[in-house]
């Protein structure tokens, strides 16, 4: 299926491609520079190292690692809600903002922040392994997506309507892992009239994760179950009207969450920065509650559902 | 019938000759166990089905169309291998895993190094071996961040006076093997889709056949073959959906019901799952002149997790008899039906003749990633045998007359459900690294890996601005400890004859010889001569960085005998040293770092060409 596409999508894809080459050979030199420090000291040394002595932030730039295109998170047109608080922190820092751009998909956070190319993730979600997060910013769901006249009022996965329906659901792809909603449904057997949409998608595509609201558009799907910011803002700016509900209840028992506390990520180690950025988090929290609201992310901890219309 | 008999009582001889060892202490030194007691008989009768006059030259990985990766030189023997010594080296001036296969045609070897895919051409002819020639891909960056298990290539192919390759950002190039000069180069895949590209290519007549890598991102596999002269695609069989893509026509006819009927690509999944199915083709091709059908292997279904794809998901995990001219599928086996572990059914068939119940079957010999090596009809697809060379407790054998592997219930993997103790583990018992056969011995020589795994937990990971549920994979050693053997296999007997354990897994691929010499390399950089009847260690050579790659033989101009390896570790066992990856989160490269942990410890990375010789 995807090749039949190939040829009409080549000349985006190239200039796409042209793109990411610029921005990672930005990055490159960068890296050989993180890989010489690397590998200046031994394994042993690296691994008994306390955390402390991982790189920190610099204080004068802040680097953001960022997707170059997946609004409404971040693009490199500088589009996203996360482009927007990553600007409105700089100000607030007195620092140059800087960005590392980077497909967010596997290696993102070892090719960037790990690599010490960049000093933040805007958002992860709190307690992320890969790194040392900040308090939560906002809390989000995953959301039920339906056409606004089609008067469908799905908010929970036991509704027995969703095995007559057409849903759209999104599938990552590692080794037993996959998106609670995908879990979700197989779990109820929920498999025959479900259609599965890659998150990675086509990244010659702006916003490749979209896909799954572009169907329930054309009325290839009736449902769409996706991660709420995502959601929110294509409800937002959609031309045929959407009803976008949070999943309920919040957690599938005994195991899958279907919300999420978002937090910003740094280094491990990095306190500092980290601290810098919570400071600033609490300050400037109603700015920030702005910017999502102007963006659709639907919020649940705020008993607050944007991108209803 | 079960394919699988109750596991055996060897008759384990350890060969004793420990005084000699006292020369060469080590720790990876361990004395061969041998498992049965025919080890110095007569060959076996089992033949390598092409014979062909050794030609000094080593054309394509696998050295044939057979795909035995036997060299008929004989210079270099059991009796003087101890005194081989290193002739001269090349470095790649690349830190990844070097998986490829050093080609030598026409006095000249050429070798394409891991991401960007520099291709050299070394001209043996020279002392030292200088540099005739460098082309250099200039893949796209942004394919790093899409190849799932470091940016291998698993190396080029000669034909004609020329060298074909892919890149990983998904070309196919033809280059002038004199010149260097590229004669064509096809865009194949696209990796804003998920895929890429790491296998070799096998050339077959006028065809360049070619498959795609990435299953884990919801591709759609296919094998593609394009026309010798000009590059155009001359046919595509995609691995999912109707019969029309898969290139299922008259001619298809498999030997069990299973596969036979309409559209199977379509109905073994539910409602539209094929259409990001997976089946991808980054594996092996074998080729029969005399029956004119190329062999070769189907990946996991992906990106779906098993309980979403209910069916038996085909054509994935699999083995496709085709015609070369045109891709008519002729037939198929699927080896892990409805795939539950990631047993990719891309590994090697080696092309042999083998007397079975009194009668020379042509068959194909597939030591697969799920455990067993089967022996299978190449004329019709029927499995002859299929036998464990692996501790196995993910299924319970193979029925021979269904065709069917018998899956064990309690091994499946289930989402929020702690599973131990799946053995082999997701990488299988053997990954894509390539087996030997000796029409000497008439034994397959089978590097491979001895890993388990538990899938545990949850954990919320992160992907493309998404939260979601993350499986915590955990690999380990199977039982005994070793993560890793090479072992001797009688494929008519189906059992073990012997095998050395190793601390890592091999990773390497295999070369054996007429001087009944057999050569493999390990993952914390010895290259090994062992002795293809006893699996004694005869020779081995501490290079720089861990192997991985496939050694090869060959005649120099100057008439003498070479045995080449490229040394550098990474691929997925290894990206633990070649990406860096922190030895502290044990889920890294999908759960493969935990089993690796020491590896940084035992070899550094960097890509480096040696080449052996007797002084």
């Amino acid at each position: 299926m995807y090749l039949h596409c190939l040829s009409v999508s080549r000349r985006v894809t190239n200039f796409r491609l042209t793109l990411l080459r610029r921005f990672r050979v930005t990055f490159t030199i960068s890296t050989i520079v993180a890989v010489l420090f690397v590998t200046s000291c031994s394994h042993k040394e690296a691994i008994s190292a306390p955390a402390a002595q991982q790189p920190s932030h610099v204080p004068g730039v802040l680097r953001v690692c960022a997707d170059p295109n997946n609004l409404p998170f971040s693009n490199q047109h500088l589009e996203g809600f996360e482009n927007k608080i990553a600007d409105l922190i700089a100000n607030e820092s007195g620092e140059k903002l800087e960005y590392t751009w980077w497909a967010q998909r596997r290696g993102f956070f070892r090719n960037t922040l790990k690599a010490n190319a960049c000093d933040v993730v805007l958002g992860v979600p709190s307690g992320f392994e890969m790194a040392l997060t900040t308090s939560p910013y906002y809390r989000s769901s995953y959301v039920f997506v339906t056409l606004k006249d089609r008067d469908l009022n799905i908010k929970s996965f036991d509704d027995p309507e969703l095995r007559k329906l057409k849903i759209g659901v999104q599938m990552v792809g590692d080794d037993f892992s996959n998106t609670p909603p995908a879990h979700a449904l197989t779990r109820r057997n929920i498999i025959q009239n479900v259609r599965g949409f890659t998150l990675y998608g086509d990244y010659s595509q702006p916003s490749p994760p979209a896909r799954i609201l572009e169907a329930l558009v054309n009325k290839e799907i009736d449902v769409a179950i996706a991660w709420g910011p995502l959601a929110g803002y294509f409800a937002k700016n959609s031309q045929v009207p959407l009803k976008v509900a949070v999943v309920s209840p919040q957690v599938d028992q005994p195991f899958l969450p279907f919300v999420y506390d978002i937090s910003m990520g740094v280094r491990r180690g990095d306190q500092q920065l980290k601290d810098q950025l919570e400071t600033i988090m609490d300050k400037r929290r109603e700015d920030i509650d702005r910017i999502l609201e102007q963006y659709g992310v639907p919020r649940v901890d705020k008993e607050y559902l944007a991108g209803t219309r | 019938m079960i394919g699988r008999s109750e596991r055996r009582c060897f008759l384990m001889l350890v060969v004793g000759i420990t005084a000699l060892c006292s020369s060469c202490t080590s720790r990876q030194n361990l004395q061969p166990q041998v498992f049965t007691n025919r080890v110095q008989k007569q060959p076996t009768g089992a033949k390598q089905n092409m014979s062909e006059a050794e030609d000094g030259q080593w054309m394509m990985p696998a050295k044939n169309f057979a795909s035995t990766r036997y060299s008929g030189l004989d210079q270099i023997s059991s009796a003087n291998v101890a005194n081989l010594r290193l002739a001269w080296t090349f470095s790649t001036g690349v830190l990844r895993g070097h998986e490829a296969a050093p080609i030598i045609a026409d006095n000249t070897m050429y070798i394409v190094t891991p991401f960007p895919n520099t291709v050299y051409a070394l001209d043996l002819t020279q002392p030292g071996s200088p540099v005739k020639w460098k082309y250099e891909a200039n893949p796209a960056s942004a394919a790093q961040g899409v190849a799932c298990c470091d940016v291998i290539n698993r190396g080029v192919v000669y034909s004609n006076q020329k060298i074909f390759f892919n890149t990983l950002d998904n070309f196919t190039i033809a280059l002038d093997a004199v010149t260097g000069k590229e004669l064509w180069k096809t865009q194949v895949g696209d990796i804003n889709k998920g895929e890429t590209m790491t296998m070799a290519p096998l050339v077959v007549k006028d065809r360049v056949l070619v498959g795609n890598s990435g299953g884990e991102f919801g591709v759609r596999g296919w094998l593609t073959a394009l026309d010798i002269s000009s590059g155009s695609i001359a046919w595509r069989a995609y691995h999912t959906g109707p019969d029309g893509d898969v290139l299922i026509g008259q001619n298809f006819h498999p030997f069990y019901s299973q596969d036979q009927g309409k559209d199977l690509g379509v109905s073994s999944w539910p409602a539209d799952s094929w259409r990001i199915g997976g089946g991808t083709m980054w594996g092996w091709i074998s080729y029969d002149p005399d029956l004119d059908l190329i062999y070769y292997g189907t990946g996991n279904p992906g990106p779906w997790n098993p309980e979403q794809r209910p069916g038996d998901n085909k054509w994935t995990c699999g083995i496709f008899a085709r015609k070369p001219e045109n891709g008519d599928a002729v037939w198929f086996y699927q080896l892990s039906p409805h795939d539950l572990h990631d047993y990719d059914g891309i590994n090697e068939q080696l092309l042999l003749d083998l007397p079975f119940n009194g009668q020379t079957r042509k068959v194909l010999v597939r030591p697969d990633r799920n455990g067993y090596v089967y022996v299978i009809d190449r004329l019709n697809g029927q499995v002859l045998s299929a036998n464990p060379f692996a501790y196995i407790t993910s299924s319970n054998g193979v029925d021979l007359s269904s065709g069917k592997l018998i899956y064990n219930p309690e091994k499946d993997p289930q989402a929020g459900k702690v599973i131990r103790e799946i053995c082999p583990a997701a990488p299988g018992a053997k990954d894509w690294q390539p087996s030997a056969f000796s029409p000497r011995t008439g034994l397959v020589y089978i590097p491979h890996q001895n890993l388990c795994m538990d899938v545990e937990g949850v954990e919320a990971n992160y992907i493309a601005g998404t939260p979601y549920v993350g499986a915590n994979v955990k690999m380990y050693a199977g039982p005994g400890g070793n993560r890793g053997e090479f072992l001797a296999w009688d494929p008519i007997k189906g059992e073990k004859v012997w095998s050395i354990q190793e601390k890592f897994p091999v990773w390497s691929g295999a070369v054996a010889t007429a001087g009944d010499v057999v050569f493999y390399g390990t993952m914390d950089g010895w290259f090994k001569a062992v002795d293809a009847k006893s699996g004694q260690l005869l020779w081995q050579f501490k290079c720089g960085s861990g192997i991985i790659g496939q050694p090869v033989s060959y005649r120099g101009p100057d008439g003498k005998q070479y045995v080449a390896v490229l040394s550098g570790v990474g691929g997925w066992s290894g990206a633990i040293v070649a990406a860096g990856l922190d030895p502290r989160d044990p889920t890294g490269a999908l759960g493969f770092v935990n089993a690796m942990t020491d590896l940084p410890d035992a070899s550094t990375k960097g890509g480096m060409l040696y080449v052996f010789a007797l002084p």
